[in-house]
């Protein structure tokens, strides 16, 4: 039976309570009769052999561009990058994509006697992590000859200034990468966002690079960033990323995509409809939830954070970068997306415990308003899901928690800068360079495993757009002064923010619930 | 009349410091201090005036003795008993003369610089501190004509402020209250006095990170010495670690640039020295840490955030600490104390003046009798010493025995 697509249920009174996510931890809630809720489609077919689909993709690339084994000759400089930790959500089963894809760029490279190849990265990762993306053998060949290196956009021999685009914006890139005879980037494509000139442009950028597209004038003109045609963030990219072509840098572009099987045997109730679930289901649920009740906060951290995703891979392409992510596009959109008929007055969201920047760490408030806020809301192609003025209502329980290694400049972001101000704008304006040169910052970002001092800033634009649309941002079960200090409003129940809402949007609302995990597009018509 | 003695009393002392584990202040019923029946104590030669005491603060200090926290250091300089009470403004009923040697006139309202050096002991010649009108350093606070006690409120001659029978002072001790302050003006002058020392005396040089640690009553007050009395001349950064609400509104009102809480002082003194991470402690950091607290942990906080070479200066009242001082030795910190008052040196925009005249007109400028937050009087002595002790957690800052027949109040 092929899979079922994405499906907007009209919420009546036989309708049972629907699922949130509230961290580590899950609650059902009765929705409002009329209320709609947004399913994602149902995980489509994985490709059957993964290993041929990948070696076809390196051998019949798409656009104007050799197959790899062409592109590879005794005494080249060849290097290979890859995504970071960040994807896929969760962190996939064993093996991962890019060991499997990048396990055949070797072996193509071998045959053709390249003896010189090294890979980089967005961030950097632990050794388990890097074990994890890439598998034993790839660490162990590379590792410890200094040839898996970590991209350092601090580093500033290791980086090279390539020109300005048509814009003026400063493009400058890993020299490694970009005096490579030849680049091939091994991107795995959770959302639309990801892949395309954005792998080289961003993933490999400097601040002085990044700068030019995050901040919150282009965050608030990309509507949403999901949606490329439509995105200021991408069109900055592309700019950079042609610059990066004309100047001589060959780009070998691998794009893969995945199914949205997100969550193990024993968590599978977490991707039905509530009215399948069956009695194991049922079971599972109210196993788990009691269990994680009476589980201390980082113990359910730590559960969670160990759980890998049955994700299959779904198509892989390969070849030149533009022609190569329309492709993606379309597969991601296959996958994720769902028809929905017009906008809502009160969007409802359960923010579950994990985003792109805190695996193995802890969702800080800063992140969960960038889950919600940033991701979540941006989940739409056309309009936003919730109309101008509306309310965006998010279960969490955002707890003033921070990981120092992670996260140090989060902490003070929040501490210092958040009590002055929340509008992006002014934020960017009064305090983005102090934290973005910040000797300690710096030092932690390139010696430990600490994002970069400006990180929490970029999180903060993600969510430019949102805040500029939204009238009012409610967080059930936060803890009310984190709550606070992000700007939004406090509440203990859904039907209490549902009564703040009203406050806002009048005592008639619409509501629409995005239920997700699993990921799903809204194409509001 | 009435006055709060203080006696020593071994098992009283010994059943205070208990009670005391419980909040500070908590032992003031069943220690040494006791409320009894007292006339003015004699006067102890003809410079010396009756003072009538209107408010009497209850400062840290008296916390820590009440408390049996004190350091023994001081059991040399004091005798007993005496009345406690050093921060105080009274009434002169038959006049006086003040430390200019200028008449003042029966009814004339003033404020005791509590100190009793070799001036008020009849001391010729005074010793080279008080010649040079440093009279916190006068090492003669155990001889001359009067009994132990480094100053008023802790010498069983002169009595104390929290009295509503009159105290003793000397004419070197008194200053004339402007008519302009309220009485709640006139008792936060001295504490504010101990704040202006402190930060006059602490070498702040022009785009100095100054750090402060605690926001009582001597933490605001050094704030806005900070903010009236250098920052006009030298341009400097403070920053404040505040426990509570209130603090962090008065803190910021009263002029500090950033206030935090407590534990997010060295993270922003850390941002904006721009410095790194060592061991727990700052690489560069604040040039100058006012510790208005006085633990070993504000003692060990104030070391970790400031820069090599740096000050600490401590403006509440140690006791006995457990410091772990190899970071003074490496990193060549001062620590120093700023005890009391005296004559400060001159600045761009202030001529050498006593500190007490100095710190009267800061109290005006500043408004700082807002920072009396609560009176009581004296028969109601066990609630006023617990509110102290819980002055933060309570909301207030000051709080003071209204000495003026009046049933006290709160605000």
């Amino acid at each position: 039976m092929s899979p079922r697509p994405g499906f907007v249920l009209e919420v009546d009174r036989s309708t049972p309570p629907t699922l949130f996510w509230r961290g580590e931890r899950f609650s059902l809630e009765r929705l409002p009769e009329g209320s709609r809720v947004i399913y994602a489609p149902e995980p489509i077919d994985p490709l059957k052999d993964p290993t041929a689909a990948i070696r076809a993709a390196l051998t019949t690339p798409l656009g104007d561009k050799d197959p790899l084994p062409a592109l590879l000759r005794p005494g080249m400089k060849l290097t290979i990058a890859f995504d970071d930790i960040s994807l896929p959500l969760p962190p996939m089963e064993r093996p991962d994509i890019r060991q499997m894809v990048i396990e055949q760029v070797l072996d193509m490279a071998a045959e053709a006697g390249v003896d010189d190849v090294a890979m980089a990265l967005h961030r950097r990762m632990t050794e388990s992590e890097l074990r994890h993306a890439v598998g034993d053998r790839i660490y162990d060949a590379f590792a410890p000859n200094g040839l898996l290196t970590q991209h350092d956009a601090e580093d500033p021999e290791a980086l090279v200034h390539l020109g300005l685009t048509d814009q003026g914006e400063d493009v400058e890139i890993n020299r490694r990468a970009a005096e490579s005879d030849l680049l091939v980037y091994v991107n795995i494509n959770l959302v639309t966002m990801d892949g395309g000139h954005k792998s080289v442009a961003t993933g490999l950028a400097s601040y002085k690079s990044l700068r030019h597209h995050h901040n919150p004038q282009t965050m608030q003109k990309s509507k949403s960033f999901m949606d490329q045609h439509h995105s200021e963030l991408h069109s900055s990219n592309w700019r950079m990323g042609r610059l990066i072509a004309d100047s001589g840098v060959n780009v070998f572009q691998i794009e893969t995509t995945l199914n949205n099987d997100t969550f193990p045997s024993g968590f599978t109730f977490l991707q039905k409809r509530e009215w399948e679930w069956g009695a194991k289901d049922r079971l599972g649920y109210l196993a788990a939830s009691k269990a994680l009740d009476r589980t201390p906060a980082r113990y359910a951290r730590q559960i969670f954070h160990s759980v890998k995703a049955p994700h299959r891979m779904t198509s892989v392409q390969a070849g030149e970068v533009e022609a190569v992510h329309a492709v993606t596009t379309d597969t991601v959109w296959k996958q994720q997306g769902v028809v929905v008929e017009g906008q809502t007055d009160i969007l409802t969201m359960g923010l579950p415990y994990i985003s792109p920047y805190n695996v193995n760490s802890i969702l800080n408030p800063i992140l969960v308003a960038c889950l919600g806020l940033g991701y979540l809301f941006n989940m739409y192609r056309g309009k936003p899901l919730v109309r101008e003025g509306g309310v965006l209502i998010m279960t969490h329980p955002t707890p003033w928690e921070f990981n120092p290694v992670h996260h140090p400049s989060y902490i003070d972001f929040f501490e210092q800068v958040l009590i002055e101000t929340t509008d992006p704008i002014e934020v960017s304006k009064r305090f983005e360079e102090s934290f973005a040169t910040d000797p300690w910052y710096v030092h932690l970002y390139r010696t430990g495993h600490a994002y970069h001092g400006v990180h929490p800033f970029y999180m903060w634009y993600w969510c430019a757009h949102a805040l500029q649309h939204l009238g009012a941002v409610v967080i059930v079960g936060g803890d009310q002064a984190a709550v606070h200090r992000l700007g939004f409003r406090a509440a203990s129940t859904l039907a209490d923010a549902l009564e703040m809402a009203k406050d806002v949007v009048g005592n008639s609302p619409t509501l629409t619930h995005l239920h997700a995990p699993p990921i799903l597009m809204a194409d509001v018509q | 009349m009435k006055a709060l003695v203080f006696e020593r009393n071994l098992p009283r002392y010994a059943a205070s410091r208990v009670a005391s584990l419980l909040g500070s202040g908590r032992g003031a019923g069943i220690g040494p201090l006791q409320l009894l029946d007292a006339g003015p104590p004699d006067l102890p030669g003809n410079d010396w005036f009756h003072l009538r005491p209107l408010l009497s603060g209850i400062c840290g200090s008296d916390l820590a003795t009440l408390d049996g926290r004190s350091s023994r250091y001081f059991e040399d300089i004091v005798s007993f008993p005496f009345v406690p009470g050093h921060e105080v403004v009274g009434i002169l009923d038959t006049g006086g003369t003040d430390h200019l040697g200028q008449q003042l006139e029966p009814g004339t309202r003033a404020v005791i610089e509590p100190v009793l050096g070799c001036a008020p002991r009849h001391i010729h010649p005074v010793c080279p501190y008080c010649a040079e009108g440093q009279t916190g350093l006068c090492g003669n606070v155990a001889f001359g004509d009067l009994g132990p006690g480094l100053q008023t409120g802790f010498c069983a001659d002169t009595g104390g402020g929290w009295s509503t029978a009159a105290l003793c002072a000397h004419s070197s001790q008194l200053h004339a209250v402007p008519e302009s302050f309220s009485d709640e003006d006139a008792v936060m002058v001295e504490p504010t006095a101990c704040a202006v020392h402190a930060v006059l005396s602490a070498g702040i040089r022009p785009h100095d990170v100054v750090a402060l640690i605690g926001a009582g009553t001597l933490g605001l007050v050094t704030t806005a010495a900070l903010h009236h009395l250098v920052r006009p001349d030298i341009p400097c950064t403070v920053m404040v670690g505040a426990k509570h609400a209130h603090q962090q509104q008065m803190a910021r009102a009263l002029g500090a640039d950033t206030v935090v809480p407590p534990e997010q002082l060295a993270r922003v003194v850390r941002r904006e020295a721009g410095s790194l991470v060592l061991a727990g402690r700052l690489t560069d950091g604040a040039d100058v840490v006012f510790d208005c607290v006085g633990t070993s942990e504000s003692i060990t906080q104030a070391l970790a955030m400031v820069r090599p070479r740096g000050r600490v200066v401590l403006v509440g009242m140690p006791g006995k600490v457990s410091v772990d001082l190899a970071p003074l030795w490496h990193r060549e910190l001062m620590l120093v104390g700023a005890y009391a008052y005296g004559r400060e040196s001159s600045t761009a925009s202030l001529a050498p003046h006593r500190t007490f005249t100095l710190a009267i007109e800061l109290v005006g400028s500043a408004g700082l009798g807002s920072l009396v937050s609560a009176s009581y009087p004296l028969e109601r002595y066990e609630e006023a010493v617990a509110h102290a002790g819980a002055a933060g957690r309570r909301g207030a800052v000051k709080v003071v025995f209204d000495l003026r027949n009046r049933k006290g109040s709160t605000r």
